[in-house]
């Protein structure tokens, strides 16, 4: 049970990675996940428990920390958007 | 390339390209959409300079960053009076005065254009998965923090 996460813009450049493959955790959604993972990614919970938010996407739609989450899915963690 | 036609003949075009656009092509193309026009709304965005600054980088997420857009020119069809608009978003390295982002819209009348406009523009701006890092002429660079103002533009939609 497995997740495909991908990282962008200024929180790529703090982890030092733009993806990895990471276990499910068991989680069942967003905000689960982000806090199993950041018991084994200290990088992780370090991001989250700092200044600024964080959006996250699940198949490449914006969802929430309460967004569901299963097997396979691709989540990406990411900055306020700032286009145009 | 994703060239989408919506129902009534209203035609959604949306791109995210490196290389740049053609501002006259595009009108063209979207008046040559429907003889029912009246008017163009458009706006172009460029990378302003200032303060040392030399370029922008622009960052995207590949897949979701079409996806958005073509959700909120969906969006647009289906609140304003629109025959069609285009939406294109360049990302890569950018110099000062660089064309960034192009929105045209057309309609019978002025008023949909204009608002679908301001619409697709001030939404884009924080709804679609776009990241802009400042480049200056010391070697620094910085990524651009979203401001309060670009919030409230897109909340009063």
């Amino acid at each position: 049970m497995s997740v495909t996460v991908l990282y962008f813009a200024a929180l790529r450049e703090r982890l030092g990675k733009s993806s990895e493959t990471a276990s499910l955790h068991d989680a069942t959604t967003v905000g689960e996940w982000i806090a199993a993972q950041g018991r084994v990614d200290p990088a992780l919970a370090d991001a989250f428990a700092g200044p600024g938010a964080i959006r996250v996407a699940v198949n490449k739609t914006l969802a929430d920390l309460h967004a569901p989450l299963t097997d396979g899915d691709e989540l990406a963690l990411f900055p306020p958007m700032t286009g145009g | 390339m994703t060239v989408t036609p919506q129902t009534s003949e209203i035609v959604v075009r949306v791109l995210v390209q490196e290389e740049t656009f053609d501002v006259g092509a595009e009108t063209a193309r979207l008046l040559a959409d429907s003889d029912e026009v009246g008017g163009l709304g458009s706006f172009l965005g460029v990378v302003r300079g200032g303060g040392g600054l030399t370029a922008l980088c622009l960052e995207h997420y590949p897949g979701m960053s079409e996806a958005a857009l073509n959700d909120l020119a969906e969006q647009a069809v289906a609140r304003f009076d629109l025959a069609g608009c285009t939406v294109i978003h360049r990302v890569g390295r950018l110099p000062v005065g660089a064309p960034i982002v192009l929105v045209l819209t057309s309609a019978a009348h002025r008023a949909a254009a204009l608002d679908a406009t301001r619409f697709l523009i001030d939404r884009l701006k924080t709804g679609a998965p776009f990241w802009k890092r400042e480049e200056f002429s010391d070697g620094s660079s910085v990524w651009v923090e979203s401001c309060a103002e670009d919030d409230a533009a897109a909340a009063g939609w």
